[in-house]
């Protein structure tokens, strides 16, 4: 993941990363019209700060000489003409907003859900991937729901962000316009893994995405059942609570955990096998080792039962 | 000679006085303290910052520890900061008057806030409060950590923060001289007045926040919990329906001071006086109505967003205005840069920044890629850093003869500013940078990319940390060995320093001051070689 965050394309310009998205020119349009407007009263106030400190400094013996107390043209203008500029700025604000919030009808969807601390995209023939892959030149509505709290997706070179919130659906929409591979950052704290809640969306060019996904789909079939387990553990994002080297983490670690038994909150001693397993992918809270908090939310319809079988393999295969 | 610091004497003479001087000073004391406090917090977080990943702490106790940055400071600090430490001391003196209205509720709002901060700083650490200092749901709610207790503790100072706006209002009302009408009141105490209007009628949003909190974990009741069906954005609109309005709780005061110091400092009379008095009262309106802005990419409606949008940017207006008021009043002036004026050139400077970086964030199509970015934190070190920090610098320095009768040396306090100043941008100018370039907030590991940027806003912590270092030694030298202050050693024409001793009597003044006088006529004071002070013509 390092490696795709420090994506070379991101150095471009001093201000804003590199424009992904069709989106993002007209932003950064808006963006380089404030920033002037900002820097010209910048300069302008404390220019005429500067001045005035070394034209009137104190000198001894000499009282201020007589200005106005007020001035009720000037005061109009000043203010006035920044009343005019906001609005400027308001108008042409919400305008291209409007657009950024009204996905075309010729959008794809994907669904999109937000877990501690990880995202998984689900495409519309069902299978999901921790990474977002996206053909070029398309628009893309995402349909966006949380497992647990308040996450947001971001992405700063589609200058796209918007919460993810439990309980609701969010929706967001861009078209991403140039290829290569971009970072997906949580933008709302969500908690101990908020700041590696981060992922990749790939903008694949013309014809590679299909080709992708034709690959992804029938990943898992093509291999032993404990590898297509392991891909899955690191794909799921298992990763971020159970490590497979007997490190205690937020969760049990998967190393020789199969076939031991274990005793529970409730004080019951259990033998871990594949059933225990799949209660505990599903069902989390309801059978918690000693030790642990019931934090892990459930895989119910994230995780397929051919998936489970597979993770099932791999965690069998860490059994010494 | 008899002042309000030997008039009695004993700790009691203290705990239970109700000498608004006597409280201001206490004030001071609890509130630094708990900036102490706060900004070693800072410096850790900084110093985490120094490199990706693990530096000197792990990912929950970071967590913890920007949370307690930024409520002790909020809630502890910058509130209280300016109304009731420097307002409590200066606002009845100011006023001709001899205390506040109610001095016995002034007291009781004073030990409030002890007990609120000791609570909420107690129940932070104890329970390990991990949520960031705006304390949302559902987050807040499923963590250890209890929103209820914060938000109690936020109430309890918040009742501290009623007392005293409460106090305020009727002091001004009730106890001016006969011949100072409205308009004719220095115009630090129409930005209290100001202030003490927000305090009074957002504060207790904050209440009815935490009876519903209450009635959810209690009862039942689905509020802000989706698993209840509740909804978790509404505990936003709570939230920012206060914590909005109280940041102009934060920023009006000092743009009083800044108001009093350009006069004083340049020997004229404020430029544009009605303008200015009539901007705060403008800010504190418009202020309820802008909390939408903070949700831009919650989910709200496209038509709420809009709304929120235009209202956010009637608020600069004034706040503009402000500025160009305070350019104009250095015109043709004789301008001293002592280290007040310092501070409040230095408020220009930034505040200028921190405003202008705001129209980036009220401008919806910008807002939706810099929310929740280092953009949005460094806007918001400009404006209560640069700004009301600063601005009580400003206050502090220009009132401490005042308070304790003794000078503190001149050249230290320009040498600490401007440790300060470069600092302060070192340190916040880069997080623009950061913003702009996609760097989320609140993120404990980050991308290599800004490990640079982020490096050199670090340095500029420990070179701001070495700033105030300074400051507190001079000031503490200056109590034990300082020259002593003459009655009015800026030549300012206000009640506190025209007409009242350094430091004052017990009773402010012998006899309350009848004659009418403009706060910013300087000509009725003129200076006097032989004691180094002014005195009235």
């Amino acid at each position: 993941m390092k490696g795709i965050l420090s994506n070379p394309l991101l150095a471009q310009g001093f201000w804003m990363p590199v424009k992904g998205s069709s989106m993002a020119g007209e932003v950064d349009w808006i963006f380089q019209f404030i920033l002037w407007v900002a820097l010209f009263f910048f300069v302008l106030v404390v220019g005429i700060m500067a001045v005035f400190v070394m034209r009137y400094r104190r000198r001894p013996g000499v009282e201020p000489e007589e200005s106005p107390s007020h001035n009720t043209k000037l005061e109009i203008v000043w203010s006035v003409i920044p009343i005019i500029l906001v609005m400027i700025m308001f108008y042409a604000g919400f305008k291209t907003y409007l657009g950024m919030e009204t996905p075309p009808r010729s959008s794809h969807e994907v669904q999109v859900v937000g877990q501690k601390w990880q995202w998984t995209f689900i495409y519309p023939n069902g299978y999901s991937d921790p990474v977002l892959h996206l053909p070029i030149d398309e628009p893309v509505q995402l349909l966006m729901r949380s497992d647990d709290v308040i996450h947001s997706f971001f992405v700063p070179a589609f200058r796209v962000k918007k919460d993810v919130v439990p309980g609701r659906f969010t929706k967001a929409w861009f078209e991403p316009n140039l290829a290569g591979v971009f970072p997906v950052y949580c933008a709302e704290y969500c908690g101990t893994g908020h700041s590696d809640m981060t992922t990749a969306v790939v903008v694949h060019e013309p014809g590679g995405f299909e080709e992708w996904m034709a690959t992804a789909a029938n990943l898992y079939a093509d291999l032993p059942p404990a590898e297509a387990g392991k891909m899955l553990y690191a794909a799921k994002g298992c990763t971020a609570c159970h490590s497979i080297d007997g490190t205690k983490m937020v969760g049990p670690s998967f190393k020789s955990v199969f076939g031991k038994t274990e005793t529970m909150k409730s004080g019951e001693n259990i033998t871990v096998d594949e059933n225990y397993l799949r209660e505990s992918i599903y069902n989390p809270q309801v059978k918690v080792l000693e030790g642990y908090e019931p934090v892990m939310p459930t895989y119910q319809g994230t995780i397929n039962d051919e998936e489970l079988g597979y993770i099932i393999e791999f965690i069998k295969s860490l059994a010494e | 000679m008899s002042n309000y610091l030997n008039h009695t004497s004993g700790w009691k003479s203290w705990v239970f006085t109700l000498d608004h001087k006597r409280i201001g000073i206490m004030y001071l004391v609890a509130i630094l303290s708990s900036f102490l406090l706060g900004g070693i917090f800072a410096m850790l977080i900084r110093t985490e910052l120094l490199s990706p990943g693990q530096t000197i702490m792990d990912a929950d106790t970071y967590n913890r520890t920007f949370t307690l940055h930024g409520a002790i400071m909020i809630f502890l600090f910058i509130i209280p900061s300016i109304p009731a430490a420097l307002g409590n001391f200066v606002l009845p003196v100011m006023l001709g008057a001899k205390d506040v209205a109610f001095p016995r509720l002034n007291l009781m709002s004073f030990w409030l806030y002890c007990f609120g901060a000791v609570f909420a700083v107690f129940s932070l650490v104890t329970k390990a409060v991990d949520t960031g200092w705006t304390f949302y749901t559902p987050y807040s709610t499923t963590t250890s950590a209890s929103v209820i207790s914060m938000t109690l503790g936020a109430v309890i100072l918040g009742f501290s923060s009623i007392f005293t706006g409460l106090n305020f209002v009727v002091t001004i009302h009730k106890l001016r001289p006969k011949w100072m009408t409205f308009f004719k009141m220095p115009l630090f105490l129409w930005s209290l007045y100001a202030t003490s209007i927000i305090q009074i009628l957002a504060t207790p949003v904050l209440g009815i926040t935490l009876l519903l909190l209450i009635a959810e974990r209690t009862m039942g009741i689905g509020i802000f919990d989706p698993g209840l069906g509740g909804d978790p954005v509404l505990y936003q609109h709570f939230f920012w329906f206060y914590s909005h309005p109280a940041v102009y709780i934060m920023i009006l005061p000092a743009m009083g001071i800044v108001s009093e110091l350009i006069s004083v400092f340049s020997r004229k009379t404020i430029f544009g006086y009605r303008a200015i008095a009539y901007s705060s009262v403008a800010i504190a309106l418009f202020g309820f109505f802008v909390w939408g802005h903070h949700m831009f990419t919650s989910g709200q409606s496209t038509l709420a967003n809009m709304i929120f949008s235009l209202l956010t940017f009637s608020v600069s207006i004034p706040s503009a205005i402000k500025v160009f008021n305070w350019l104009a009043t250095l015109y043709k002036g004789s301008i001293s840069l002592a280290a007040p004026m310092l501070y409040a050139l230095m408020f220009i400077f930034l505040f200028a920044i921190g405003g202008l970086t705001g129209l980036f964030l009220g401008t919806l199509a910008t807002d939706v890629h810099l929310h929740d970015t280092y953009f949005v934190v460094a806007h918001f070190h400009y404006v209560m850093f640069g700004g009301t920090m600063i601005a009580f610098l400003g206050g502090l320095h220009y009132w401490w003869p005042k308070m304790f009768g003794k000078m503190y040396s001149e050249k230290l306090a320009a040498l600490a500013a401007a440790l300060i100043f470069v600092g302060f941008n070192m340190t916040f100018f880069t997080q623009f940078v950061m913003g702009t370039r996609g760097m989320p907030r609140r993120y404990y590991n980050y991308p290599e990319e800004f490990t640079t940027a982020h490096q050199i806003s670090s340095i500029g912590s420990y070179i701001m940390g070495l700033g105030f270092v300074l400051i507190a030694s001079y000031l503490v030298y200056s109590l034990m060995w300082g020259k002593k202050a003459p009655g009015n050693p800026w030549g300012a024409a206000t009640l506190e320093w025209s007409h009242c001793p350094s430091p004052p009597p017990h009773d402010n003044f012998a006899e309350v001051p009848s004659q009418d006088t403009d706060p910013y006529d300087y000509s009725i004071v003129k200076y006097d070689e032989e004691s180094d002070s002014y005195h009235l013509a």
